[in-house]
């Protein structure tokens, strides 16, 4: 009820419009997706946009229809109804124009679903960047150079106010997000190609990264695969979605993006002091001002 | 037909037609507050009754559980479920999973397909299709009585142990291991819930099978397939989902009972199992039941667009075939709810076309039902507002569904809030608005008095307003990101969930009203139209024939339909 809902309007409104919005991280009263980051997630926001201008047009549709019928076909504007109850001409019309419409969205679809589920295959070898992702109840834990003998494994937990143990404590002043961040981010270098391997070691979890438009369960058993490459670096945030369990909202996934040398340094710092490392990532690659400063 | 032995041949009335019931009883009621009419009842109408009865104390409980999970949610951080609120007595975040799992189970298998399908379907096939009873009234019976033994053994789960150190299931109703298998939920309260879901499924298919046996075979004289009302052609679609659906679930909850309690290993991994296996078992049955919950819907709206509007009901052999597309397509797009376990692109995109092509039959229903009202002579009563407002609902959340059937789209929009947005959209907004449309409809008819116009007015404002102010808000959250089955959030969530939060009191102000229009009317005894249709000339099918209340038995004379 507060008179503010109505300036998030305003601004995501005029957001959508735009084309591009600027919001990374979901925001207060946001109507649209988080501002995609990938190409595919470009492609599939664009894809969304066109599909939802179809559906409210449709939406529209009916609902004209709707009054129109009920002004026009009222009991006081039409006191002696109409017998008539089969036109083969509209029936036809309203099978095939469906279908029409159903054929124009799938031809935008199917190619998207391919572009956004296979690595493309001008992927070259030294591109791609490997990292292994578990499910746990309920935290996340990241294996970065698997079958190498630098390989090494990071344990991701949610922050939060009061918490037993000091190092997960939520600090707001260094811009810790209620729900979103994590004492140990995932980090992964700018444009490379970056392949998870997804498992679980308990329940089914779900590793979701909505600007990026992907999701994939976290199988107990199988090892799904997700791909994705970002051209600039940022933080983003992503949270467990599939149900599994008491503490299911309490295990986000934070993602940084940083340049090959950070990304580098980084796994070093690690080594000697996951305290270090994590300065070390929020001096190189800080969360945005905006987000901390929301609400 | 056959008639029961007569055990008192000297009371027998036998009226010459060779084809009457010959009970003692056959010709005055047996007392409203006779136990035995309720616990033994063999009538169709008695046993809708219970069912309507029995679904609205359900619908109360799992309505009020809704209310939880939307204080829960009015802000962020932890209202309710902190272990401390109202001294202790919601539990911890694991009681709000168990909440919204109770939540859906209670209104999917013991609020929505009671009162649609054993409720109205009880009361009004036989009376629409010209028949005296249910082919097997003792069926029937057990059918019902089934569902209170199988509920009791729902609600005692959320108070045997669970998880470790807490009770009941919080697995979500798609139960998924190993979640739901020992790994989750090494507690009792897991194997009540699949007992539970055991006897609803047998109530379910028991009436299913007494459906369609009764369509099939006990239409009056002259009535064809192609003839019989709507209602009658949805409710024989749905037992026929009933009885291919539900086996699938009984055969994946006795293999999860199994893995539980026998060592058995089919959802193990350690043993070789699958977890998927159980999603695709699972969702072969739940995606024919998303129809079972909507198809009688589509039943009754028919009928009251066509009485409210005066008018023949258009293209009534495309709106019977349309159902039947939707029943048929309806099991071969099970795995569009798993779209993000892993699945090769090449089966997700099977089941993006296949999806996509219901969108074409339920088109064709939605275009008729305007048809219909097109050049008709449209009077505004209750039931015909909910109609309306039915379709406009039901529009908007099958053209979400048309955005959710893409893959790409979806793994973004998987398990958010858009899919809770959507599936309300179509069941809470959409079967519901059919179940009070029915009551409405055949308020008169069931209980020989008349409702307030006015009060059922309110009702369908208030719930219209409230479950749109509810459910709207939720596709910008789920847009934005926000996961389901979440008891906190982060702050950037809050404003929608406010509002949200705000259209449920709107609902609940409008239950209110629903039950206080009940009261009125049974306390004003309004007497019923003296002919038994006050609808007037729109209303065509045979229960409007009869006197309201019908007599306990009718078509001693069986009607000929021409």
């Amino acid at each position: 009820m507060r008179s503010g809902a109505w300036k998030y309007w305003a601004l995501s409104a005029a957001s959508l419009l735009g084309g591009g919005s600027a919001w990374a991280a979901p925001h207060d009263g946001g109507i649209d997706f988080q501002a995609p980051v990938t190409e595919t997630a470009k492609h599939i926001h664009a894809f969304h946009n066109e599909v939802l201008i179809i559906i409210v047009a449709i939406s529209i549709f009916v609902t004209a229809l709707l009054i129109w019928v009920m002004v026009r076909y009222n009991k006081r504007a039409n006191p002696v109804p109409k017998k008539f109850s089969h036109n083969t001409l509209v029936e036809i019309l309203w099978t095939v124009i469906p279908v029409l419409i159903l054929v124009w969205i799938a031809k935008g679809s199917f190619p998207l679903l391919y572009e956004q589920d296979v690595l493309p295959e001008q992927a070259k070898e030294e591109e791609i960047v490997d990292i292994k992702v578990y499910g746990n109840m309920w935290f996340w834990d990241y294996t970065y150079n698997v079958g190498t003998d630098n390989e090494f494994n990071v344990e991701s937990r949610m922050l939060k106010v009061g918490a037993p143990d000091p190092s997960l404590e939520l600090k707001p002043a260094r811009g810790d997000i209620a729900q979103l961040s994590v004492n140990n981010p995932m980090v992964a270098p700018v444009g490379k190609y970056i392949r998870l391997k997804i498992s679980a070691k308990d329940v089914i979890h779900a590793w979701a990264m909505p600007q990026f438009m992907l999701k994939v369960d976290a199988m107990p058993g199988r090892l799904n695969q997700l791909w994705f490459k970002v051209d600039e670096p940022g933080v983003f945030y992503g949270q467990c979605s599939e149900l599994c369990g008491k503490d299911h909202s309490n295990m986000p996934i934070e993602l940084r993006i940083v340049t090959e040398q950070q990304y580098v340094e980084w796994q070093r710092l690690f080594k000697e002091s996951p305290e270090a490392a994590r300065a070390y990532l929020d001096q190189v690659r800080p969360r945005p001002a905006q987000i901390a400063s929301a609400q | 037909m056959s008639s029961e032995p007569k055990t008192a041949a000297g009371h027998g009335h036998d009226h010459g037609h060779g084809h009457g019931h010959d009970h003692a009883h056959d010709h005055h009621d047996p007392k409203w507050y006779s136990p035995s009419r309720w616990l033994f009842s063999t009538n169709h109408k008695d046993i809708g009754t219970l069912y309507l009865m029995f679904a609205m104390c359900a619908g109360i409980i799992g309505f009020v559980f809704s209310g939880f999970m939307r204080a829960e949610l009015a802000e962020p951080g932890l209202q309710l479920f902190n272990g401390t609120a109202f001294g202790g007595f919601f539990g911890s975040e694991h009681n709000y999973n168990v909440i919204t799992t109770m939540h859906g189970l209670i209104m999917i298998f013991f609020m929505v397909m009671p009162a649609l399908i054993g409720g109205f379907g009880n009361w009004f096939v036989p009376l629409m299709i010209g028949a005296p009873d249910m082919a097997m009234p003792r069926m029937n019976n057990i059918s019902f009585w089934l569902l209170p033994v199988s509920f009791f053994l729902l609600l005692l789960s959320m108070f045997v142990p669970g998880p470790a150190g807490a009770n009941g299931f919080g697995g979500g109703w798609v139960l998924y291991p190993p979640l739901s298998g020992t790994t989750g939920h090494p507690g009792l309260a897991m194997d009540l819930v699949i007992f539970s879901l055991h006897l609803a499924g047998m109530s379910s298919i028991l009436g299913a099978i007494n459906f369609i046996v009764t369509i099939l075979n006990m239409r009056a004289p002259g009535m064809t397939l192609h003839k019989m009302p709507l209602f009658a052609w949805s409710v024989l679609i749905t037992a026929f989902l009933l009885v291919l659906a539900l086996p699938v679930l009984a055969g994946a909850l006795t293999m999860l009972l199994t893995d539980r309690n026998f060592g058995s290993k089919f959802f193990e991994v350690s043993g070789g199992g699958d977890p998927v296996l159980f999603q695709h078992l699972f969702w072969f049955f739940g995606h024919p039941e998303v129809y079972i919950m909507i198809l009688p819907g589509f039943g009754i709206v028919s009928h009251v667009i066509s009485t409210f509007s005066r008018k023949p009901i258009f293209g009534y052999l495309a709106m019977a075939y349309a159902m039947v597309a939707i029943g048929f397509i309806g099991f071969i797009v099970w795995a569009h709810h798993m779209y993000t376990v892993g699945m090769d692109v090449d089966t997700q995109a099977y089941f993006v076309a296949a999806t996509m092509v219901i969108a074409v039959p339920t088109g064709v229903k939605i275009f008729s039902w305007i048809a219909t009202m097109w050049g008709g002579s449209i009077e505004f009563k209750v039931p015909m507002l909910w109609a309306i407002g039915f379709i406009f609902l039901f529009t908007l959340g099958g053209v979400t569904g048309v955005v959710l059937a893409n893959a790409g789209v979806d793994h973004a929009l998987h398990d958010t809030y858009y899919v809770v947005a959507h599936f309300h959209y179509v069941l809470s907004l959409g079967a519901v608005f059919t179940l009070f449309c029915g009551w409405y409809y055949w308020f008169e008819k069931m209980w020989g008095i008349k409702y307030n116009g006015f009060i059922g007015g309110l009702h369908f404002w208030l719930m219209f307003v409230g479950s749109n102010l509810i459910f709207f808000p939720q596709h910008f959250l789920g847009l934005q990101g926000m996961p389901r089955r979440y008891v906190d959030y982060a702050v950037a969530f809050r404003e929608w969930h406010h509002w949200s939060t705000i259209g449920y009191w709107i609902a609940a102000a409008a239950t209110i009203v629903f039950f206080i229009g009940i009261l009125e009317a049974v306390v004003r005894r309004r007497k019923a139209t003296e002919s038994g249709n006050p609808w007037g000339e729109g209303a065509t099918t045979l229960e409007w024939t009869l006197s309201s209340p019908p007599p306990f038995h009718q078509y001693n004379d069986l009607p000929r339909f021409k």
